[in-house]
């Protein structure tokens, strides 16, 4: 970000103004970083025992994963795997959850996951689900709240960089896709050189069934080869449009850093997605081929994977009325549509001032037909015609904006590491904050909803420096708990935070709590290699392959001695955790598994696989502490050489 | 029966009052219970019919790893967990002190008590339809009987599972025993046991109570 400051003089003048600002208003900056004032403690305290207000979804970053945070004390409650194996849950490396993972470029370990999305009824979250994009091999995965749990993953066809995603509409008809990363569509062997001719973008919308959640690319609407950076949909009198931040309208291909920051601006974006169905509808839309996988769980807990093989793109040309731009300064990252639907925001990187566009203008303008030309058959809207204020010196570096539902929107500022409250009234600062160091995105609980619940916002730092004892050259991200309940914010919490928080959700604990899933019963357990009692479990040879059909409960498996294992066979442990208890995994491990521990929930079975490479007798044991005889809760497999007169035997009751 | 200043311990009234009825009847002439009594007796006969739905007892378990508590409900008809699978857990949980498992199927008294709550009912109806004061005496004098042979039953069992354990048990504790309390709480290793009626139990008292009410206004009268 230096580099961009370097370029623009502008934002150094307002650098030098914001300083002189902030010496004459910031009274508590000059005693060196905030420190949480004496009755911030009271504020975060939860005592030992009692519950968080909220819970909070954070994105795990490159980490692939969701963490769960409480709300307001900053305890971290669970890691969420999503696009990257969890060796700790087996997760991605159980069979039952291996296909989750499955791409058309095979099956992917990692992924960086940016922006979490709660599902929302009529605007409002509603508890049911959390979206999430994997940025680097185009994904979207569902996460059902009731089991904290991944449910399903759609690849995204014709995708590069899903960075502008997922941001669903406000009944969650669609969770979004846009490419960060134009490419030529189909992919095709030409020079990068030829960018302008051959590369685009697409706008991808991902409808989700009502009932169940599950997802299937809908349409696709091919796009002038920019980025396309951020999204948020519209709601109430902008319900039917979504918004898209796009840099590189200058379409360079190389050192990007300077050449897509030449133009003073880029565009917003604006979909009109329900003229995109009706263009659907009436067949407009082009069937393409594509290969993209689409991996979902079953209600036996059983990930499946299936490969799509088309996709219906929708060229702009074809469906007139589909997009508009609005010009925005300056490479703009976060768009974000206030509660009542009227004002998009949007936030330029490199801009000196937030433009805040107004929807009834915009409809006005396109009405009106006030066009400033067009770029590939979009029309090019007036800024002037729907710009409805701009936030005259915010600070530097504007990237994301929340608001409080009480007629405040809050800014996070990259480069001069700050939040910016402002009044949707006037469009004028009202107060800002330091945040330690280089905040990204931000987040009040339901802060992009129809109805912000407030009370917090939250800045996601991307560096942190000398915030906490030093820990070598890898530090933590951060979150950063501030109060917004009076006129002046206030720090109360500084929380690291799984890998980096790109973007967060929050909703009220109530709205989920008692909905969360305890076992599940084993009554209906339909995993095909699960059995229901000790009296059902056995041993079984399938050529090369044995298969081990085991159970779990305190503090035993059964069963827990076997013998007539060749070296050549491949053992499939399939565990069933018999508990019914609230809390008691069994965790499963055996000596020399290249592959993870088990972590079996109650009524659950997963299967691990094992390829035994040596002649002996190797151990197995439960990994997840589970009562006072844990430490007895194992078992032996004996090895014998290839082709031993040994038979395949068990201590099973049967 | 509002202003009874004698004692309603009604156990000994029934005892002390088998032979008088008779004489009542020969001296009054009227043999028959009021309107009202016969339609308490119904009434409470009936109320017996929720004790197919409604748990009699319930075995509470608490320990700091069951902050939400284990139970167990005894109903005439069943055993279940107070959660669906607390009966699971409780029943896990015992394999380590090498009790029994508890299972309903073994424990026949569950066949037969709702046999002979029906018959409790029907005969109570029979004596509200007929009012005679000595089959009154006769009916409470029964529920009596069975509220303590149950009570009994239910003791024994308790010893049974307490004392019944395997040798070969993961836990034991020279002298220790695992029997809950009849009615009251207990320590047992990290659980506090609690035993009390349930609504069930607390509807049979109820039918008690007011019919041995009944029974002694009827025998005050009788002996007026």
């Amino acid at each position: 970000m230096s580099a961009a400051v370097s370029q623009s003089r502008q934002a150094f003048a307002v650098a030098a103004l914001i300083a002189a600002l902030a010496g004459t208003a910031g009274c508590g900056k000059g005693s060196g970083p905030a420190v949480a004032s004496s009755d911030a403690a009271s504020k975060v305290y939860v005592a030992p025992g009692k519950y968080d207000d909220f819970y909070a979804f954070l994105s795990g970053g490159f980490s692939g994963q969701v963490s769960v945070y409480g709300l307001p004390s900053g305890r971290l409650l669970r890691v969420i795997p999503v696009f990257s194996q969890d060796p700790e849950k087996g997760w991605g490396y159980s069979e039952q959850t291996k296909p989750m993972l499955n791409t058309s470029y095979g099956f992917i370990p990692w992924d960086d996951a940016h922006h979490p999305q709660l599902s929302q009824t009529d605007g409002v979250p509603d508890g049911r689900w959390l979206f999430i994009n994997g940025n680097n091999t185009p994904r979207v995965a569902r996460l059902d709240l009731a089991e904290m749990d991944t449910k399903e993953i759609l690849e995204i066809p014709n995708g590069a960089g899903n960075h502008a995603s997922p941001f669903v509409t406000q009944n969650t008809e669609y969770a979004v896709s846009a490419t960060r990363f134009s490419v030529p569509t189909p992919q095709k062997d030409v020079p990068i050189s030829t960018y302008k001719e051959n590369f685009t973008g697409q706008l991808t919308f991902i409808s989700v069934d009502k009932t169940t959640g599950r997802m299937s690319v809908a349409f696709q609407i091919s796009m002038p080869g920019y980025d396309y950076d951020l999204s948020h949909a519209g709601k109430g009198p902008s319900h039917g449009w979504s918004f898209f931040t796009s840099y590189n309208t200058e379409q360079a291909n190389t050192l990007l850093e300077r050449n897509a920051s030449q133009n003073d601006k880029d565009f917003v974006a604006a979909v009109h997605w329900q003229e995109a169905e009706k263009c659907v509808a009436a067949g407009k839309a082009k069937v393409q081929p594509a290969k993209y996988a689409h991996n979902w769980t079953d209600e036996a807990g059983i990930a499946h994977s299936e490969m799509l093989t088309s996709t219906k793109v929708l060229a702009v040309k074809d469906c007139p009325g589909l997009v508009y731009f609005l010009p925005t300064p300056k490479s703009p990252h976060g768009v974000d549509v206030d509660p009542t639907g009227e004002y998009i925001v949007a936030g330029g990187k490199l801009a000196t001032v937030i433009p805040v566009h107004s929807f009834t203008k915009m409809l006005a303008a396109i009405q009106n037909q006030k066009f400033d030309g067009e770029r590939e058959g979009i029309p090019i809207l007036k800024y002037e015609e729907v710009i409805a204020g701009e936030v005259q010196n915010p600070g530097l570096g504007p990237l994301h904006t929340e608001f409080d539902g009480q007629g405040y929107a809050y800014t996070s500022m990259f480069i001069s590491s700050e939040i910016v409250k402002w009044s949707l009234k006037d469009f004028k600062v009202v107060d800002r904050i330091p945040v330690y160091y280089s905040i990204g995105h931000l987040m009040i609980p339901g802060g992009d909803s129809r109805k912000p619940f407030g009370k917090y916002v939250i800045a996601l730092n991307k560096i942190t420096k000398d915030r906490y004892l030093p820990t070598g050259p890898e530090l933590a991200q951060s979150a950063q708990l501030i109060d917004i309940t009076g006129a002046k914010m206030q720090v109360l919490l500084d929380f690291p935070t799984i890998g980096e928080p790109h973007y967060a959700q929050a909703l009220p604990a109530a709205t989920i709590k008692d909905k969360q899933v305890r076992t599940y019963a084993i009554a209906d357990n339909k995993d095909p290699n699960g059995v229901k009692s000790e009296k059902e479990t056995k041993v079984r040879r399938d050529g090369k392959a044995v298969h081990i059909y085991m159970t779990a409960i305190r503090s035993h498996f059964v069963p827990d001695n076997v013998e007539g294992v060749q070296l050549g066979d491949t053992v499939y442990f399939h565990v069933t955790n018999l508990e019914q208890d609230w809390d008691v995994p069994h965790g499963f491990a055996v000596t020399g598994a290249r592959n993870s521990e088990l972590l079996v929930m109650p009524g659950q079975t997963r299967t691990v696989t094992w390829v035994p490479d040596r002649v002996g007798v190797f151990p197995f044991y439960c990994t997840d502490f589970c009562s006072a005889l844990h430490q007895e809760m194992q078992g032996y497999i004996r090895v014998s050489p290839a082709g031993t007169k040994i038979q395949l035997t068990s201590n099973s009751p049967q | 029966m509002t202003t009874s200043v004698e004692p309603t311990c009604c156990s000994c009234c029934v005892v002390k009052d088998e032979p008088v009825p008779a004489a009542v009847e020969q001296k009054a002439g009227t043999p028959r219970m009021s309107r009202m009594s016969r339609l308490v007796l119904a009434a409470a006969s009936l109320a017996l019919g929720l004790l197919f739905v409604l748990p009699l007892w319930h075995i509470g378990l608490k320990a700091p790893q069951y902050p939400e508590g284990l139970g167990l409900y005894i109903a005439i008809n069943r055993i279940e967990g107070a959660a669906p699978q607390d009966l699971n857990s409780i029943n896990g949980l015992n394999h380590y002190i090498g009790m029994k498992v508890i299972s309903p199927d073994d424990i026949p008294e569950l066949r037969y008590m709702p046999v002979l709550v029906m018959g409790l009912i029907a005969a109570g109806l029979g004596v509200a339809a007929l009012g005679r004061r000595r089959l009154l005496y006769g009916w409470i004098s029964l529920l009596a009987i069975g509220m303590v042979l149950g009570l009994a039953d239910f003791y024994r069992w308790g010893y049974q599972y307490g004392h019944d354990l395997d040798p070969e048990a993961i836990i034991k504790i020279p002298g220790m025993s695992y029997q809950p309390p009849l009615l009251g709480g207990k320590a047992l290793l990290n659980f506090y046991a609690t035993s009390w009626p349930a609504s069930g139990g607390w509807i049979l008292i109820a039918v008690f109570v007011a019919v041995a009410a009944i029974a002694v206004r009827e025998h005050r009268v009788a002996s007026k």
